[in-house]
């Protein structure tokens, strides 16, 4: 049995591991080399992505999802993975094929208002209680929906209704997806390669034909006509195109000068020579529209082939884009924190009572944690490797970070403390951070260009780094506090003796060949073994990170006053971001020079720990929503309600916190007292 | 006494009435803007009544409370009841706590070192942003391409100036600021044959064209004021947004009055007037503050990113002349990367719509140097208070 506890840990790694490894394998092509043309360089936003990157984005602000699911699955079989289609297949189809992408339902549209102003309550598929509109539903409405998006954003975000601000971002998407259409031809062109064919045969009598024209002599109005619709439609395209498809023909003159198709093709109307690169764009787009697969495969790798020379640098960046969108590492990271998570909690309700059981949920925990860890800073580093970039550059890349330096702090406290709480500390904040970015990311590219002031990798590298650490301590001192507020008044656990090991004294009884069975151990165990209880830990813990928060929080609104100066002049404006890291620090000051004045104790300071979390959500989040400011990353409402609710549970939490401490499960007289632990005089700093 | 300044608790309470203070200021910045916000909240001794209102107002805004919000308007007129101890009294109390613990309680022991070089390094901080609040100044200096400079302006003041034209190798300037119109009603000075009456000063105007037909009376009896009518406007709050300030001034000689004349930010051309034999031109114009050297725009550069409008950089070469010691250089001014010459900083702020033209940020500030010593004194405190701690607790758990 015990061995096979043992066991129990490695299977769990085992298991995931193998996920991982499948996830970052190479993948198969299907009939159609999709996966190639994913990865191939546009240039969108000022910065060289794959057309996956594009796809992926699009879809992102459009559907709110990274894929269309194209079957619809009943959500109990949830062994059972629906077909879909991904981003680039989704984006092939857009261009090539508009008339079938019209028919996915892909809009999603949840303002009640606007479905009612729209007509729309009966129109639409509903999924998971959203709702979801084919661009066919919506093709009648665009004009009303232009126009109401058109008003709306006259005004300025913040005075803009919820109503005001669906209607903007429904028209944004239509917009988006009427520009994605036209990226490599014309709406509803059969063959574009052969019209083109014809456009260029057709073209040097049309050019004689205006030249004569303008001049005031006889022209030939057929031979211009025969050009004149194609020329329209081209025009169309270099006016909408969305991406820019077309690299610069030389690469060493201007390797920046990219153009959308319909650019380009009107250049090479002037000049009469056909851009390489638009000869087999046009043709993947031809044979994907007339179901060729070979044509296509074949004119993807004669792109590729044809870059490969000039453009090294962006196929590689493409490549490498491809493979991080594609492993979805963030994804697969907060999958393992909630089973370790689970794991941990498990583990920490069967201290008591099977030692042995949660010993070995302890340690799965633990393994899935470092797992977990692992893959979350794989996505870091991938991350940072292809921006060129420190690992903070917005709001959520700061989620990421965030979730990264609590999960490094966590395993740290696990080795220190072995009960259990660190895990719990790591997966918690690793599942809430990067759940946080992921609603984040749908906002559109998550790697846009930094603005010039923000433009320096030193001043990213150091205050925005630093800050973000201080974040994360925070936000670690204030979840651990929760832990001892939860369990001193639910549980007794917090008189739990903790070993000189860092491992439950129970534990570490039952290793030493002793029975611990049942109940508080605190009988069977001699007071010389107990190190210290569960509830002097966690409140040492606590003490600890405060003191690093302060650091790194104060050290970080210096230097965030340093980089002001440098860049406008003054150390100090009472900027609301500026303000908000002050209030972390004097948060943070305050908890320290409360408990050297002896003003508090541990509960005290748990409470105030957790008014900690409030503090650093508000200076993270909540100077955002002001809607003023140097800084600010712009109105967000939803996050506002859940800023609102985050708060909320907060204070309930430190409700639950002033409770008599006659009513904590974990401080009630009449059970035994806990065995003394050494723990009084802990050696922490209490200046005279 | 002493007691009481050394307390811990005194520390406390300082920190956490800072904390509230922050977060109302920080509030405060939506409705009334940011400089009134500073003013009110931050550089002051005690909070009033009505920034306050509009601070808690805002915040119960956010939470779905709606309440009309107050204007500047509302707080410069509103109120002056102190409800809530301001920056000032907040920050001096702390400091006089910082500095008695200090030589009372802090022994520079081992133990001890790293608190006592933590708040050593507030202590500096403090100082070193007293001595910014009192010493600096911000001004700014727009340059078009080709174009020289040996002044930068502040947008947020205005001064009259009078100018004595008439030898035409330089002119004589005189200038009042704004505080000073503000504040009195006449000025004399001994270069002047004359007394200037100020009449009527708005902080914040609109001067518009008086038509000839009009009933109402015009702003001034000489020049364009004849042609005009001001009427007095509300002062801006937006960071974006800034004031048009107008004077009507009377000019009298001792022989009597010479009549009134509108200045005014509106009015570009020069209204002249001679008293004496001698030419003066009379303006409101932003405050000058002038250098012994100039400044050359060479070029303003504005990088995007390809395929966007997201700016990359932007950048402005100059070149710095000073006369008196023949010194010539050039300089570029860029993001994150000012020019400090002579005890100014010039930073690159802004720039014309047409990208030929550039606008510098100009700070003298004489503490800028302490955060920089500051944040040193105290990471290295705080570092090695709390590792000397950290370490003491590994080692104490090792041999257990």
């Amino acid at each position: 049995m015990k061995r096979l506890l043992r066991l129990v840990p490695w299977l769990f790694l085992a298991l995931f591991a193998c996920e991982i490894i499948v996830v970052m394998m190479p993948k198969k092509e299907g009939q159609y080399h999709t996966r190639a043309f994913g990865r191939l360089p546009v240039l969108l936003n000022g910065r060289i992505q794959p057309f996956d990157s594009v796809a992926r984005n699009s879809l992102l602000q459009i559907r709110s999802t990274g894929d269309v699911p194209i079957e619809q699955v009943p959500s109990w079989k949830f062994w059972h993975h629906p077909k879909k289609l991904r981003s680039s297949e989704w984006l092939l189809e857009v261009m090539a094929r508009p008339d079938v992408a019209d028919t996915r339902p892909i809009f999603l549209i949840h303002h009640s208002d606007l479905l009612g102003e729209l007509k729309l309550q009966d129109k639409g598929i509903a999924r998971s209680g959203l709702r979801y509109y084919t661009f066919n539903e919506l093709k009648a409405l665009v004009p009303e929906i232009s126009e109401q998006g058109r008003k709306a954003s006259e005004l300025k975000t913040e005075q803009q209704s919820t109503f005001q601000k669906q209607v903007t971002k429904l028209a944004n998407a239509l917009s988006l997806y009427q520009r994605l259409k036209v990226t490599l031809q014309p709406e509803g062109s059969a063959d574009f390669g052969r019209e083109m064919a014809v456009f260029w045969q057709n073209l040097p009598a049309a050019r004689v034909a205006a030249q004569a024209s303008e001049s005031g002599k006889e022209f030939d109005k057929e031979a211009l006509h025969r050009v004149s619709k194609t020329l329209g439609e081209i025009q169309q395209m270099a006016q909408f195109g969305y991406p820019l498809v077309a690299p610069p023909l030389d690469p060493a003159a201007a390797r920046n000068q990219w153009v959308n198709a319909g650019t380009s093709l009107m250049e090479s109307s002037r000049t009469g020579e056909v851009h390489p690169a638009l000869t087999n764009l046009i043709a993947m787009a031809t044979a994907y529209h007339q179901e060729k697969p070979d044509d296509f495969n074949r004119a993807v790798a004669d792109y590729r082939a044809w870059l490969a020379p000039g453009f090294p640098k962006e196929l590689k960046k493409g490549e490498a884009e491809f493979y991080y969108n594609d492993v979805k590492s963030f994804l697969h990271a907060m999958i393992i924190y909630i089973f370790a998570f689970v794991l941990a909690c498990g583990a920490l309700l069967t201290l008591t009572t099977t030692p042995n059981v949660s010993e070995a949920l302890r340690r799965s925990a633990f393994y899935l944690v470092i797992l977990a860890g692992v893959v979350h800073t794989f996505g870091l580093v991938f991350r940072m490797v292809l921006e060129n970039r420190p690992p903070v550059t917005n709001l959520y890349s700061s989620a990421i970070f965030i979730g990264w330096g609590a999960m490094v702090l966590g395993l740290i406290l696990e080795r220190v403390y072995r009960v259990g709480i660190g895990c719990i500390v790591a997966s918690l904040t690793g599942f809430i951070t990067l759940m946080i970015a992921h609603n984040l990311a749908l906002g559109g590219d998550t790697m846009e260009m930094l603005r010039a002031v923000l433009d320096t990798n030193f001043w990213l590298a150091t205050h925005v780094v630093v800050i973000t650490l201080g974040y994360s301590s925070t936000f670690a001192a204030g979840l651990l506090a929760m832990v001892y507020i939860c369990l001193g008044v639910f549980t007794p656990l917090l008189r739990l003796p903790i070993a000189a090991g860092g491992n439950a004294v129970a534990l570490a009884a039952s290793k030493g060949g002793r029975s611990a069975a049942g109940g508080m151990p605190a009988g069977s165990v001699s007071e010389r073994e107990a190190w210290t209880t569960l509830g002097k830990a966690l409140s040492r813990m606590v003490y600890g990170i405060v003191c690093f928060a302060t650091l790194f929080s104060f050290i970080d609104t210096v230097l965030g006053g340093i980089w002001a100066d440098q860049s406008w002049g003054r150390f100090w404006g009472w900027d609301p971001k500026e303000n908000g890291a002050l209030l972390i620090v004097l948060w943070n000051a305050v908890i320290l020079h409360a408990r050297w004045g002896g003003m508090v104790r541990d509960r005290g300071i748990m409470n105030l720990a957790v008014f900690g979390n409030i503090v650093t959500s508000f200076s993270w989040f909540g100077v955002n929503m002001l809607g003023i400011g140097l800084h600010s990353y712009g109105f967000m409402d939803e996050a506002f309600k859940w800023l609102m609710i985050f708060i909320g549970s907060q204070l309930l939490v430190m409700a639950a916190g002033l409770l008599p401490l006659r009513l904590w499960r974990s401080f009630r007289t009449e059970e035994t007292p806990p065995p003394a632990a050494p723990a009084q005089t802990d050696g922490k700093p209490v200046p005279a | 006494m002493i007691r009481f300044f050394t307390s811990i608790r005194l520390t406390v309470v300082c920190l956490a009435l800072g904390l509230v203070l922050v977060f109302f200021g920080t509030m405060a910045q939506d409705p009334i803007g940011l400089y009134l916000a500073q003013d009110k909240f931050f550089r002051s001794f005690f909070v009033s009544a009505a920034p306050m209102w509009a601070a808690m107002k805002k915040t119960l805004q956010m939470l779905h409370i709606y309440m009309p919000p107050s204007t500047a308007a509302d707080v410069l007129h509103g109120s002056r009841f102190p409800v809530f101890p301001g920056g000032y009294l907040i920050g001096g109390v702390l400091l006089i706590n910082l500095v008695a613990s200090h030589f009372k309680r802090f022994s520079l022991t081992w133990d001890k070192a790293g608190i006592w070089l933590a708040h050593a390094g507030l202590i500096l901080l403090l100082l070193g942003q007293l001595g910014t609040d009192m010493l600096s100044r911000e001004s700014s200096l727009h340059l078009r391409e080709g174009e020289s400079r040996n002044y930068s302006e502040t947008e947020r003041e205005a001064e009259l100036a009078v100018v004595d034209t008439t030898d035409p190798a330089g002119d004589k300037v005189i200038a009042i600021p704004q505080r000073a119109l503000m504040g009195r009603q006449s000025f004399q000075h001994p270069d002047l044959p004359f007394t200037l009456r100020i009449k009527q000063f708005y902080p914040n105007s609109e001067v518009a064209n008086r038509p000839a037909n009009s009933t109402e009376p015009p702003a001034a009896t000489k020049d364009i004021g004849l042609h005009a009518t001001v009427k007095d406007l509300p002062r801006v709050t937006e960071m974006d947004k800034r004031d048009v300030p107008s004077a009507v001034v009377e000019v009298i000689t001792p022989q009597g009055t010479l009549g009134t004349w509108l200045a005014s930010e509106y009015i570009d051309q020069p209204q002249s007037f001679t008293c004496n034999n001698r030419t003066y031109q009379i303006t409101l114009r932003a405050r000058r503050y002038y250098m012994p050297y100039s400044l050359k725009l060479l070029n303003f550069q504005h990088d995007v990113y390809p395929g966007t409008d997201i700016p990359r950089n932007f950048s402005s070469r100059v070149v710095v002349e000073r006369p008196n010691t023949g010194e010539k250089r050039e300089v570029l001014i860029y993001m994150n990367n000012p020019l400090r010459y002579a005890g100014e900083t010039y930073y690159q702020a802004s720039y014309d719509p047409d990208n030929h033209g550039t606008i510098l940020q100009v700070v003298h500030n004489p503490s800028w140097l302490t955060p920089y010593f500051s944040c040193i004194l105290v990471g290295a405190g705080l570092l090695l208070q709390f590792g000397i701690h950290l370490l003491g607790f590994t080692l104490k758990r090792k041999p257990a």
